[in-house]
């Protein structure tokens, strides 16, 4: 049996690399990525906790974040379709139209 | 209801109907007038509810006289309801019923009521002069309201219920004197009529300043109260000064009103009004309520002879003084006005003698054969009218050669443009100057011998009104006050000359326009009320005849003045008088019958009389002098106090520059510069700018990078978990 905390160890990895690839990377679809990374890496973390407590609300959550993460990919592609065209880009360095 | 005492007070019950029954005549014309005057008997219909409702109160007073004599004189006080209820002071609306008082009432109602009918008729004929029928109901409702003022001065039971009566009379006066108010007294368009009745209305103000003042010191000093019977109690304990200086502001009020020097002035003016309001309120009733405060003060007087004596001499000086400027005047109410002056003068020298009965008397038959005389005056100048009228519209007609001429004076409603084209294309024509008149006597036969009767009444031969209560006053003055008995008899002599000269110039001679010799006599309904007052003047000295058994005047009174001489006839003061008045009569006829003034001709008097003749012709030049000594300094002083006070001291210094600009000073420096933009301004300023910089600094923030926030969001997340965990 593999201890929890490789389990842990292992999500904080993805998590951070995910955040990291969220901050410094400037390519919309790598972000967005990222962010499913940072999902999965949350979800990992619950699966693992649930298998240890011996309980299913861990993964009946992942499930839902699962579902919420499709969905928002679906929003978010579409999003950067739309970018795409009237910027010919995605680069999000360049998407600073709210600047204050 | 509440009584003095346990008395039977009969018909007592009826003493409110006095006033209200006029009321209710004013009432009926006023809600109604307008719709009677529409129909042809409007005017009549008008006239004889004014009449009947001054009637009703002449058979009120009459029941009430006859109340007083059934109880011997008992005061009967009827309280019909509470007026002013402050502390010490209960005023309440009480009617007083004694023998004063019903004197009084039976005289204004009695002369009154005939007056009402008289004025039908001559009212009919004075609105189509004028051309503005409309003004004939307007008349009687000031005459009904007269008649329920003069009602409460003479009924009320104290000081101020009397002066609410004396400001009454006082307002109708000043209606009926601007009754033509847009004209003058020749029905020209002019102020000079609502002028007299300003003059008359201010006049009579200053006198009732004099009996404000009088009853203020009254009520202060008497016992709080106005009512008589207190006032008289308080009176026998307090200090004469104070009686002496009550009764002598009252002098100004009875000055006032009874027409005494010096405020005499406005009563000749006051002949603007039609010649039945001479006749009531100008001759008979009005003038003489001061004669009636002094009497119904009788007990005040009686306690200081030296104020007393003050009164008599006025009225004694008033008398000869009036009378000098009854012998240089032409118009034929002009006269008139000056000799009720003057008997007025007789009065207030009686009553200030103390011969409250022979003043009181004297008011009587003055009453009557006055009314008498300016009732024929007022026949005298509408039958003069009457003739110039007929003459102007008979050329009218020869003129034009076409029979049927529209009357102007039918028509009504005719404007003012067309009336002054209406004067016939002549000067305008004077009917009431007697050097317009001559040979009235075959004209107006009937107006000529009820002038004549008012004339020997007047002038005080024997056995007319006149000579007995003029005598009775004669005959006090020659017992007590010597001074006074010369003045009266000079005045009583000048009476009989300017009458004479009067009638001379009127009715004989021959007629010196020819608008008098074409006047035509009055209708009956004019002559027939003269006829009366005519009876009364001839018989009214049997009121009190100065014979042992008779003196009933005297007698009634005594109920109400408790001290009453009956002084027997003196046949050496009546036979002076008597021949005086001969002399006179028999002077005038002399000067003015003997060779009868021509169209033209200055008065025979003129020139051996010279510059007293011009005095008496302008009136001594008093209102002159009045305009002179009181009236331009006035107009000075208020012209400087307007201008100088209260325009470039209070308005352009003091309010502009002192009140304003202080203001606006302070408002500008102190407020505007420093409180306000300094201040208030600064720190909302500040705050905005505080605002601005804060959020130039927490804008940079907003830098529009989705990673930043991204970053920021982290940052965050790891502050609160590390909280979290470390906490």
């Amino acid at each position: 049996m593999v201890p929890i905390n490789y389990y842990i160890i292992l999500s904080a990895i993805l998590f951070t690399l995910g955040a990291l690839g969220v901050l410094v990377r400037r390519n919309a679809l790598i972000i967005f990525m990222s962010v499913e990374l940072m999902l999965n890496a949350a979800n990992l973390a619950m699966v693992a906790f649930s298998s240890v407590l011996k309980s299913f609300s861990g993964q009946i959550f992942v499930f839902f974040v699962i579902a919420v993460a499709a969905a928002e990919v679906a929003v978010g592609l579409a999003l950067i379709v739309e970018i795409f065209k009237s910027k010919r880009s995605i680069d999000v360095d360049q998407m600073n139209s709210m600047k204050g | 209801m509440q009584l003095s005492e346990a008395v039977n007070t009969g018909f007592a019950f009826l003493a409110p109907w006095l006033v209200f029954s006029p009321l209710i005549g004013l009432l009926i014309n006023l809600l109604a007038g307008d719709w009677f005057m529409r129909h042809a008997w409007g005017e009549k219909a008008v006239g004889a509810v004014a009449s009947l409702a001054s009637g009703a109160a002449f058979v009120i007073s009459v029941l009430l006289a006859y109340t007083v004599s059934a109880s011997h004189g008992e005061v009967i006080r009827w309280k019909l309801a509470e007026w002013i209820h402050i502390g010490t002071l209960n005023l309440d609306w009480t009617f007083r019923v004694d023998s004063l008082s019903t004197t009084m009432m039976l005289v204004v109602s009695g002369v009154g009521t005939l007056i009402h009918i008289y004025a039908i008729g001559y009212m009919h004929e004075d609105v189509r002069f004028k051309n503005d029928v409309g003004r004939f109901r307007r008349f009687f409702l000031f005459l009904n309201l007269f008649i329920a003022m003069m009602m409460i001065l003479v009924s009320g039971d104290s000081y101020l219920m009397l002066f609410v009566g004396w400001e009454g009379v006082g307002l109708c006066s000043f209606l009926l004197i601007g009754f033509w108010y847009e004209l003058d007294t020749l029905g020209r368009p002019s102020w000079a009529n609502s002028n007299a009745a300003k003059k008359a209305f201010i006049t009579n103000r200053v006198g009732d300043f004099g009996f404000l003042i009088a009853a203020f010191l009254m009520f202060w000093h008497l016992g709080n109260s106005f009512q008589f019977d207190q006032v008289f109690e308080a009176a026998k304990t307090a200090p004469p000064g104070i009686i002496v200086a009550i009764t002598l502001f009252m002098l100004i009020g009875v000055a006032g009103k009874s027409a005494q020097i010096p405020l005499y002035v406005w009563l000749p003016d006051a002949m603007a009004g039609p010649t039945p309001v001479s006749a009531l309120i100008h001759a008979a009733t009005m003038v003489t309520a001061g004669v009636y405060l002094v009497t119904r003060s009788a007990e005040l007087y009686m306690l200081v002879p030296n104020a007393q004596y003050i009164v008599a001499l006025t009225g004694a000086i008033t008398a000869l003084f009036a009378a000098t400027i009854a012998v240089g005047q032409y118009d034929i109410k002009k006269v008139l006005a000056y000799s009720t002056i003057s008997q007025l003068g007789f009065m207030v020298a009686a009553v200030g003698m103390g011969a409250f009965a022979a003043g009181m008397f004297h008011l009587i038959t003055h009453a009557f054969f006055k009314a008498l005389l300016f009732l024929s005056a007022g026949s005298v100048i509408l039958g003069v009218e009457r003739g110039h009228h007929h003459l102007a519209h008979g050329q009218h007609k020869e003129k034009h050669g076409k029979g049927k001429v529209k009357h102007a004076f039918r028509k009504g409603g005719v404007k003012k443009e067309e009336r002054v084209q209406e004067d016939h294309g002549q000067e305008v024509f004077d009917p009431g100057d007697m050097r317009n008149m001559g040979g009235l006597r075959k004209t107006m036969p009937v107006t000529f011998w009820l002038y004549i009767i008012g004339t020997l009444a007047l002038a005080g031969i024997v056995p007319f009104a006149g000579f007995w209560s003029k005598d009775e006053i004669l005959l006090d003055a020659s017992l007590h006050f010597p001074v006074i008995y010369i003045l009266l008899s000079v005045a009583a002599f000048l009476t009989a000359f300017y009458m004479g000269r009067q009638i001379w110039m009127v009715f004989f001679g021959e007629a010196r326009s020819a608008a008098a010799a074409h006047a035509e006599e009055s209708p009956k309904v004019m002559t027939v009320p003269l006829m009366v007052l005519a009876v009364l003047s001839v018989l009214g000295g049997a009121l009190n005849l100065p014979f042992e058994g008779f003196h009933n005047l005297g007698h009634w009174l005594e109920y109400t003045l408790h001290e009453v001489e009956g002084l027997p006839l003196d046949y050496q003061v009546a036979g002076i008088s008597t021949v005086l008045a001969l002399l006179a009569l028999v002077a005038a006829w002399f000067i003015y019958g003997r060779n009868p003034l021509k169209t033209g001709q200055i008065d025979p008097l003129k020139r051996p009389l010279g510059f007293l003749f011009t005095g008496m012709e302008n009136k001594w030049f008093v209102d002159e002098i009045y305009q002179a000594l009181i009236l331009t300094p006035y107009e000075k002083i208020s012209q400087f106090l307007a201008d100088v006070i209260d325009w470039r001291f209070w308005h352009d210094w003091f309010h502009e520059k002192v009140i304003a600009g202080t203001y606006n000073w302070v408002s500008e420096i102190a407020l505007n510069r420093y409180a306000d933009q300094k201040g208030i301004d600064a720190f909302a300023n500040g705050l905005g700018s505080v605002t601005q910089w804060l959020s130039a600094a927490a804008r940079k923030v907003q830098n529009g990078f989705v990673r930043s926030y991204a970053l920021s969001v982290l940052f965050g997340v790891v502050l609160i978990l590390g909280y979290l965990i470390l906490k």
